[in-house]
């Protein structure tokens, strides 16, 4: 993996800037050791580390302003993070730049229940913001995987997902305004309390351009109430081509679970050894949860089960307990966790057109057969956002460089089904070159042009998402 | 000029020396016209991919909507948004093109829990102001490579790029639907009323407060939409009752009265006091929708209601205008900030400036 030459010219001011900070941000919040910013060397995809110059940990939007009117002025590229939890490297510095860190902008500013929203700090973490409003019954939506640790700085950076999106969308789906500091360190407000925007809509822009065109440091994200009642319900098959046919008979049918999860046996057997799911060991397993009433839920799982009986499941068991819920949803959310275990792994994130699942699956295993790879499936069957997980041995010579191409293929599978590289993860540095089997040059150089708008001087995370050879000349030398 | 396909269009916008002023089927005839020679998108059209499966329909942009929403019904589907035919409005006789659906972002009573339009729009292939082919998104419903130029696209009326080909995220169309209708509120009484439902856990999906009567909708399976609207009379009050919602998606109450028409999008907390001093600035009538957010207000021509939004957060459009008001802008002025970077991206898609010009200051 490439990273720009770092600018050597940056690295020599380095006490000069370090000054600079301290003289804005209070001592604590400004780490230049060597040691110490090694902390901050990589993300949630650790096979690829850079320490960075120096970290900043700013605690409101004033400071995040003065920061980045200095990192302006000295012409040093800033690598905003959230927890830190990317998968695809969004937020990996590069050793001349200043990695702005939102770990202290924790706070809730404001709840409203009667308008139906929360205006947080964008460091605040996914899980703690329906942490904070569920005495009153109330739930933010969007659930990625790592809800529990992952920002929502870096939720809106990448647009992310989680299970429960069938029904709920994305963040963009669920976040109704934004505090964004330009890198100029100019504060906008983008968006608020109310429902879409007076002119363009750059709220929908700035969510998911992973940290490229602001630093977003407050948000107002919608709540909603809380559900009378969920229950899962546990469908085993043993051919991933059936679940897939089921998973879209479901969808035709007319009823819309709140949540489709699939996953295969390797996966199936390693959550389960993990954290004891109680899941059956069958080729392809789904979770199927419904929202409701328990009449409600009766009247969706009736219909469920019966689309499912059609296609002779060898397993079909609805949870009969809040504990047996959770247990389920337990093993899903370890999976990452539970494959680690296992394993070193990458994680794919490309999304398909749900009636090519069975094909794409087929050619995955081909492909792990060719490459001598193992694979293990988990994703959202619902809207087709695939998770592969290819397995290699990080100590191997030239296992990682196989793992990728092997990836590469698969997600270049994924576009030419019809699909996408990435579903909610973000492009970063780990798809970067790929884009230009989704988008052509054109397609690639308008978004470029986005960013000339927001980032004259391409400081703000400069080296992700779009190829290096494409964003070049823009890049400060 | 009447491209039949998206080359024929990038050729047209290409070549043109002069200001296109995009024409789908005429019938959202928003604020001021432009000037320009017509362009039409209605020879690109047609259904180009439809999966109910996948819950997914892609068509070309001047593809009429009526065509679009027959298909999704013949596989008990629909748009998610439930888009407003406003040709009673605007007096248009015209065919609503789905990709004038998208220019302006036209979401109905649904937009408070299934999104906006530009929430369902999943992909777009557009033409820009140089005559380049472009696009961005695409066919499945979670996409993060690149930039969402999808959510940028849609409401831009037509001033970035010509829409020519849109994918959409649908949604079945429920079993059954029911009103719970309260009369005899005030508008304050009403809008508490709708946020207490909105704040339930019974998955409302509409909320208005149209000609004195409080509607609150859910959807859904049948034995489902029987409970939920039996808990909301408990809660509320009111009664079940038969209700046709394109009174308030097209709001045909105004439709054949005279007079400017406003649209303002507020905190739903914020209605009430937004109705009152709009009613007492020369307003003729108000309807909410959006249990309170979003309020329509009727005005003697020329009358510019945006000042009464003050200080209360949020924005006004000017939807229907009159010569009378040709003095009034009818987008909501941006802060200078945030107009700088819409001027930049206004450059970058359009350098010449043809496209809908001035429609979007």
């Amino acid at each position: 993996m490439d990273l720009p030459k770092p600018n050597s010219a940056i690295i020599a001011r380095k006490s000069q800037i370090v000054a600079r900070l301290q003289a804005v941000l209070p001592d604590a919040a400004v780490i230049y050791d060597a040691h110490e910013v090694k902390a901050y060397e990589c993300d949630g995809l650790s096979a690829y580390r850079c320490p960075p110059m120096i970290v900043v940990l700013p605690a409101s939007t004033e400071e995040v302003a003065a920061v980045l009117k200095i990192c302006h002025a000295e012409g040093v590229p800033v690598v905003p993070r959230g927890s830190g939890t990317s998968l695809a490297g969004g937020a990996l510095p590069t050793s001349d730049s200043v990695v702005l860190g939102a770990s202290k902008l924790s706070k809730v500013l404001e709840t409203n229940y009667a308008d139906r929203y929360i205006r947080v700090q964008s460091g605040r973490t996914n899980l703690s913001v329906t942490g904070a409003v569920e005495a009153n019954d109330f739930f933010y939506a969007p659930d990625p995987s790592s809800q529990l640790a992952c920002a929502i700085a870096g939720n809106i950076a990448m647009n992310s997902g989680g299970a429960h999106c069938l029904k709920y969308g994305v963040t963009t789906n669920n976040l109704l305004g934004v505090k964004m500091v330009t890198m100029e360190g100019e504060v906008l407000d983008i968006g608020g309390a109310h429902l879409d925007a007076a002119g363009y809509d750059l709220l929908g822009l700035i969510c998911g351009s992973e940290g490229q065109l602001g630093v977003v440091t407050e948000a107002t994200l919608r709540i909603l109430h809380k559900p009378e009642g969920a229950r899962p319900v546990l469908i085993g098959f043993n051919s991933n081509e059936v679940a897939g046919a089921c998973v879209s008979d479901i969808i035709k049918a007319g009823v819309l679970p709140v949540a489709i999860e699939f996953m295969d046996r390797p996966v199936i057997r390693a959550a389960e050894k993990f954290v004891n799911a109680g899941y059956p060991d069958v080729e392809a397993l789904l979770i199927v949860e419904v929202e409701g009433s328990e009449t409600e839920i009766a009247e969706q799982l009736a219909l469920i089960t019966d689309i499912a009986k059609r296609h002779n499941p060898v397993e079909l068991r609805e949870s009969q307990s809040a504990e047996e819920s959770a247990t389920i949803w337990k093993g899903r959310k370890a999976a990452f966790g539970a494959m680690g275990q296992i394993s070193d792994y990458m994680c794919l994130d490309g999304t398909i057109p749900v009636s090519q699942l069975p094909f794409v699956l087929g050619r995955i295993t081909e492909l792990s057969e060719e490459y001598g790879l193992a694979v293990g499936n988990v994703f959202h069957a619902g809207d087709g956002n695939m998770h592969p997980l290819i397995l290699y041995d990080a100590n191997k010579e030239g296992d990682l460089e196989t793992c990728e191409k092997m990836g590469a293929e698969i997600l270049k599978l994924c576009v030419e089904v019809g699909g996408c590289l990435t579903g909610e993860h973000g492009v970063g540095i780990e798809k970067r070159d790929l884009m230009t089997t989704q988008y052509t040059d054109a397609d690639i150089e308008i978004q470029l042009c986005v960013k000339d708008v927001f980032d004259p001087k391409w400081l703000l995370n400069p080296a992700k998402v779009f190829p290096l050879s494409a964003t070049d000349t823009r890049r400060a030398p | 000029m009447n491209p039949t396909t998206e080359s024929e269009l990038a050729e047209v916008i290409a070549s043109t020396k002069s200001p296109l002023r995009i024409i789908g089927g005429d019938t959202r005839r928003i604020g001021h016209p432009v000037d320009g020679a017509p362009l039409h998108t209605s020879g690109l059209s047609g259904i180009t991919l439809y999966e109910p499966g996948a819950l997914t329909l892609v068509a070309k942009a001047g593809t009429p909507l009526a065509e679009i929403e027959t298909a999704l019904a013949s596989e008990n589907q629909r748009l998610p948004f439930e888009p407003s035919d406003m040709r009673g409005l605007y007096g248009a006789t015209g065919q609503s093109t789905i990709g004038g659906v998208v220019a302006t972002n036209a979401s109905g009573p649904r937009r408070i829990q299934a999104g906006a339009c530009r929430d369902s729009v999943i992909g777009v292939r557009f033409v820009d102001g140089q005559g380049q082919i472009l696009k961005n998104g695409g066919r499945v419903m979670k996409n993060v490579t690149g930039y969402d130029l999808v959510k940028l696209m849609t409401g831009s009326f037509g001033t970035l790029g010509v829409l020519s080909e849109i994918s959409f995220k649908v949604l079945p169309a429920p079993e059954a639907s029911a009103t719970v209708m309260i009369e005899g509120q005030s508008s304050a009484e009403a809008i508490a009323s709708m946020s207490v439902a909105l704040g339930s856990p019974f998955d409302v999906n509409g909320a208005a407060h149209v000609v004195g009567k409080t509607v609150i909708r859910v959807e859904g399976l049948e034995g489902s939409v029987k409970y939920r609207a039996a808990e909301l009379v408990k809660k509320l009050g009111g009664s079940v009752v038969d209700f046709d919602w394109v009174t308030v998606r097209d709001l045909t109450d105004f439709a054949n009265r005279a007079g400017d028409i406003w649209r303002f999008s507020v905190k739903p907390s914020d209605g009430p006091k937004l109705g009152a001093a709009l009613c007492k600035t020369g307003a003729l009538d108000v309807q909410f929708d959006w249990g309170g957010g979003l309020v329509w207000a009727l005005a003697p021509e020329g009358s510019n209601l945006r000042t009464v939004l003050g200080d209360i957060g949020g924005n006004a459009t000017l939807v229907r205008a009159s010569e009378a008001s040709a003095n009034l802008s009818v987008f909501h002025p941006e802060p200078k900030a945030i107009e700088f970077l819409n001027a930049g991206l206004r450059a970058k898609f359009d350098p010449r400036n043809i496209l809908n010009t001035g429609r979007m200051g």
